[in-house]
């Protein structure tokens, strides 16, 4: 173990870190706007809705994550769509985590019971003002661990922005094991800045979870 | 610059080349992440601690940290301490290790919710330990977790692109390749989307028809 390696590298890696977090912070803000918009759209009745957050569903959670960054990146020029690798970066990972997190929010609303519907409907709410207050409410307590779990997911997986040369963690790590043949260092290092990241998202995940839980 | 899938001609060998090493990643992987995740739910639900916490601290480090970065260090770790593995046999031990690691979360799990009556059951009726296991017990926790792993292994042909960074000539390296030719990104990279999508369309069903033999040991 070279210490004096790490004790001199570790403020590069804390630099690094803080574009992880910038990133990830912003694709998961991008996919839950998607995953709320889809996930609403793929319970509705009306077939334009449903059958375009389905196929979005289907196919971004169909493919590869580093395919879909890779066509954006690299390809998003020959349609007309030059992104610098951040940008490119928050966009495709915040789509391709929007279609999983549209399942989430789709499962939750599903998952309140369906008598809860008909007793609103009865007491003479319309379909829209049902969702609105009395299914989504119940769905939000349902959707949190869930979309905590993308959302560490996303964490983690903000690693494959390195290949688009965002200067994040895992490209820190990669660049400085290449420069001084220290990989287990430079691993342990990276990973502690991603355990302490992921470790501090998830409990506050829990936390939120137990605030919010219902009772029973 | 606009799009001509044309080009994608002459390039089909390349492709299904790559794809076919695609699979074969991903089948040895799956393989061998059963085997060390079964190992190491096994270990967890061990009563010697000197097995159970190096296992359970690795499952930690291990899902606290990106697939990519330990890509890395098994590629270039192994060499340092005199392991030269070539980037196919690094990337499948990555992967293993990275989804075996789910796995044994999922496997432990699903042993300990097989009711305990189940296991007293089968002793009673004059099966040994082992037995109880390999013919009770352990069909059952299969049933339990059949779905979570099905989920593991369709992320884990997902994941294995990342190996194209360390060399592997897969799939989506095949297209960086063919790229590389023709400075043709946005044609081969749909192209290869398109195959992982059929692949994954295969590897569903494939995950679902086994659900549905396992349920019958419920």
């Amino acid at each position: 173990m070279d210490f004096a390696l790490i004790a001199k590298v570790w403020t590069f890696f804390a630099a690094a870190a803080w574009v992880t977090l910038q990133i990830s912070a912003l694709a998961i803000c991008l996919g839950l706007c998607l995953g709320f918009a889809a996930a609403l759209a793929s319970i509705s009745r009306n077939v334009l809705l449903r059958f375009p957050a389905r196929v979005y569903v289907s196919i971004f959670r169909g493919t590869p994550a580093l395919i879909q960054l890779f066509l954006l990146y690299y390809g998003g020029p020959q349609i007309g769509l030059q992104l610098g690798p951040f940008e490119a970066g928050v966009i495709g990972l915040g789509i391709n985590i929007g279609a999983y997190m549209t399942e989430s929010i789709r499962g939750a609303i599903l998952a309140v019971e369906k008598g809860q519907m008909e007793a609103a409907r009865c007491l003479g709410l319309g379909h829209v003002q049902s969702m609105r207050n009395v299914i989504l409410p119940q769905a939000l307590r349902l959707m949190v661990r869930p979309l905590g779990v993308n959302a560490v997911a996303l964490i983690k997986g903000s690693a494959i922005v390195s290949t688009i040369s965002v200067v994040e963690l895992t490209y820190t790590a990669h660049r400085y094991i290449s420069s001084t043949y220290k990989p287990f260092e430079m691993f342990i290092l990276a990973s502690l800045f991603y355990l302490v990241i992921v470790s501090v998202v998830s409990f506050a995940v829990n936390r939120i979870d137990e605030r919010v839980a219902l009772e029973s | 610059m606009g799009l001509d899938f044309s080009i994608l001609a002459g390039y089909e060998g390349v492709l299904v080349q790559g794809a076919i090493w695609t699979v074969g990643l991903t089948v040895a992987s799956i393989v061998l992440s059963l085997v060390i995740g079964t190992l190491m739910a096994v270990f967890r639900l061990s009563g010697m601690r000197i097995v159970r916490w190096p296992v359970s601290f690795v499952i930690w480090l291990f899902m606290g940290t990106p697939l990519l970065l330990q890509l890395y260090l098994i590629y270039f770790g192994l060499v340092q301490i005199g392991l030269d593995l070539n980037a196919f046999t690094a990337g499948v031990i990555a992967l293993s290790l990275h989804f075996a690691v789910y796995d044994a979360d999922i496997i432990r799990a699903g042993i300990v919710a097989v009711d305990k009556g189940q296991y007293e059951a089968a002793r009673s009726l004059g099966l040994s330990h082992a037995q109880a296991m390999r013919k009770s017990i352990v069909p059952q926790a299969l049933y339990n977790v059949a779905p979570a792993l099905g989920n593991m292994m369709i992320a884990l042909l997902k994941e294995s692109s990342l190996v194209s960074v360390i060399g592997v000539m897969e799939l989506t390296l095949s297209a960086q390749r063919a790229i590389s030719d023709t400075f043709r990104p946005f044609e081969f990279y749909l192209a290869a989307a398109v195959i992982y999508y059929v692949l994954n369309l295969v590897l569903e069903q494939a995950v679902k028809a086994v659900e549905r033999r396992s349920a019958k040991y419920r």
